[in-house]
């Protein structure tokens, strides 16, 4: 299952780039628009490319099931023998890997275009590291809840956004008390224990709006 | 009495200007929310009695061309067994 | 698995006998939440004496905290009913849960911004991000996402299932809204009215205030009734007890 989304995806590889030039125009405009002020953009910096990293994110979520509600795969998928929740894991998997990872590896470059310092960049990865699959779990089970429903995608910004607010809150809140030296495990350690209930609950959760969606 | 007259009561303790605005969004929200379902009631109704219409309209066309459900006028009578 | 459910709860479930008792039911729900209504709102703006800090800015509290109570407990309910009816496909609990979503949203913009009003005189802003006042927007935000999702849906009967499935998720977040006070450092006010025990608040000040809930929730009731039946009747429209219905109140 991993395989064939990963596969589908490099088949795609130019799609895998949209979420990192969007990531990249967006962020290259806060200088533009704010003026090049070193110290204001440090105070923002680690909040600009959190925000920026979910709406990049956002965009690839939409499609997670389209292409395969579309050919009728999907369906096929909810019907096979093996637990629907692990498959959908998977998928959740490849789409995290091959949205998420690729802003991971240039939010450091996002970051330093912000100037952000540079002590600060391990901590902010390593709350993009665990609030992205955050993202993308949760994500995954508004998509399930809004397969094959019209307006979908302004739907599911509406919903998600909101959902997430937490999340973007201790990530944020990491990179901002790392900035100003003060002890940032707290709230990595939060997000760390929703992402274990996430990886836990959220597949269950996003076989079980899937059924709700496809099945009349 | 907390007030000394109707000046001071709207007065509020010179905190009119938050107050009354809150109970006005307060009770003006609560009424709109009483009239919606008037206003959809009479909707639903009158879409129910739109489709009533046609669907009696549809019946008495169809009862008027099944054949020998009714006779044609220029139609020959029926011959008896 | 339904044989312990009462008869009486078992037949009201059936559309058109939930209509005629909502019908019933409904105007003195509203005739009450009238009266208790203009009760306590007299209590609250003339009777309740000033407060020695905040002086009569402090009786927006009258409905901030009625509302914001509503505002949980018809979460808590959609939650419920949603529950039932992914479970047990009842109709009248996915009309349930979906009629009382449009009806906690209002009392929840009517918290948000009451409290903002209020916040302003006595913080100095009308707005501030911290726990509760974002728990409670998340929760407008959770409301308006199972109404928009209800929509999104052609068949009602599926849309109520994956609404009410979102709102079974955002539950949640009613207790952090209600213990977010406790939990982090906030600038809203902690907890001053207690179930169980001592409140800390004026005997009078909170009559008005245990009276305006009261009223609240008869409102609910009240509306939540008028809501369901008409939605029952844009359900159930190709059924014969609607089109007696509807003819009968075509007749002038």
């Amino acid at each position: 299952m991993l395989w064939r989304d990963l596969t589908l995806a490099w088949r795609r590889r130019g799609d895998i780039a949209m979420p990192v030039l969007y990531a990249l125009i967006v962020t290259m405009l806060f200088p533009f628009a704010l003026g090049p002020e070193d110290t204001l953009l440090q105070r923002i910096a680690g909040g600009i490319v959190l925000v920026t990293v979910l709406l990049a994110m956002l965009l690839t979520l939409d499609a997670m099931f389209s292409s395969d509600i579309e050919d009728g795969s999907l369906e096929q998928l909810v019907l096979s023998p093996q637990p629907l929740a692990l498959l959908l894991g998977m998928k959740i998997l490849a789409h995290w890997l091959t949205t998420a990872l690729p802003l991971i590896v240039i939010a450091p470059l996002l970051a330093a275009m912000l100037h952000l310092p540079n002590a600060v960049i391990p901590v902010l990865l390593l709350a993009l590291l665990l609030a992205t699959p955050l993202l993308s779990l949760l994500g995954a089970v508004l998509v399930a809840l809004t397969a094959g429903t019209r307006r979908s995608g302004m739907l599911l910004a509406l919903m998600l956004l909101p959902l997430c607010m937490p999340a973007v809150i201790f990530a944020a809140g990491a990179v901002a008390a790392a900035q100003q030296g003060l002890p940032w495990l707290a709230p990595i350690a939060w997000l760390a224990a929703a992402l274990v209930l996430a990886v836990v609950l959220a597949p269950l959760a996003c076989a079980a709006a899937l059924r709700i969606a496809l099945d009349a | 009495m907390n007030f000394t007259g109707l000046h001071d009561f709207l007065a509020m303790g010179g905190y009119a200007a938050y107050v009354w605005p809150a109970y006005a969004v307060f009770l003006a929200v609560l009424i709109a929310d009483s009239l919606a379902p008037t206003v959809r009631r009479r909707q639903v109704l009158r879409d129910l009695r739109a489709q009533l219409a046609r669907q009696a309209a549809r019946h008495a066309r169809k009862g008027a061309t099944i054949p020998g459900s009714a006779p044609h006028p220029s139609a020959p009578p029926p011959r008896s067994a | 698995m339904t044989h312990w459910i009462p008869l009486w709860l078992h037949r009201l479930s059936s559309p058109p006998t939930f209509y005629r008792f909502a019908g019933a039911v409904w105007p003195w729900a509203m005739g009450l939440a009238l009266l208790t209504g203009i009760i306590g709102l007299y209590g609250a703006l003339v009777l309740a004496p000033p407060d020695y800090q905040q002086s009569d800015a402090y009786r927006i509290i009258f409905i901030h905290v009625p509302s914001a109570w509503m505002s949980m407990f018809i979460y808590a309910v959609m939650g419920v009913a949603s529950f039932v009816a992914l479970v047990w496909r009842i109709k009248l609990a996915e009309v349930v849960a979906m009629q009382s979503a449009p009806i906690g949203a209002a009392f929840t913009f009517i918290t948000l911004v009451t409290g903002s009003l209020w916040g302003k005189p006595m913080w100095g802003t009308w707005w501030t991000w911290d726990a509760r006042l974002t728990s409670e927007l998340v929760l407008l935000f959770l409301y308006l996402g199972v109404i928009g999702l209800y929509h999104a849906f052609e068949d009602r009967r599926q849309g109520a299932r994956a609404a009410g499935f979102l709102a079974i998720i955002g539950i949640i977040n009613v207790p952090i809204v209600h213990f977010s006070v406790n939990w982090w450092n906030t600038l809203h006010q902690g907890s001053t009215i207690n179930v169980f025990g001592a409140s800390k608040i004026a005997a009078d000040m909170l009559w008005p205030l245990l009276v305006l809930t009261l009223a609240t929730k008869l409102y609910y009731i009240a509306s939540l009734c008028r809501r369901a039946r008409t939605d029952l009747l844009a359900l159930e429209g190709s059924k014969d007890w609607v089109r007696t219905l509807a003819a009968r109140e075509a007749a002038p």
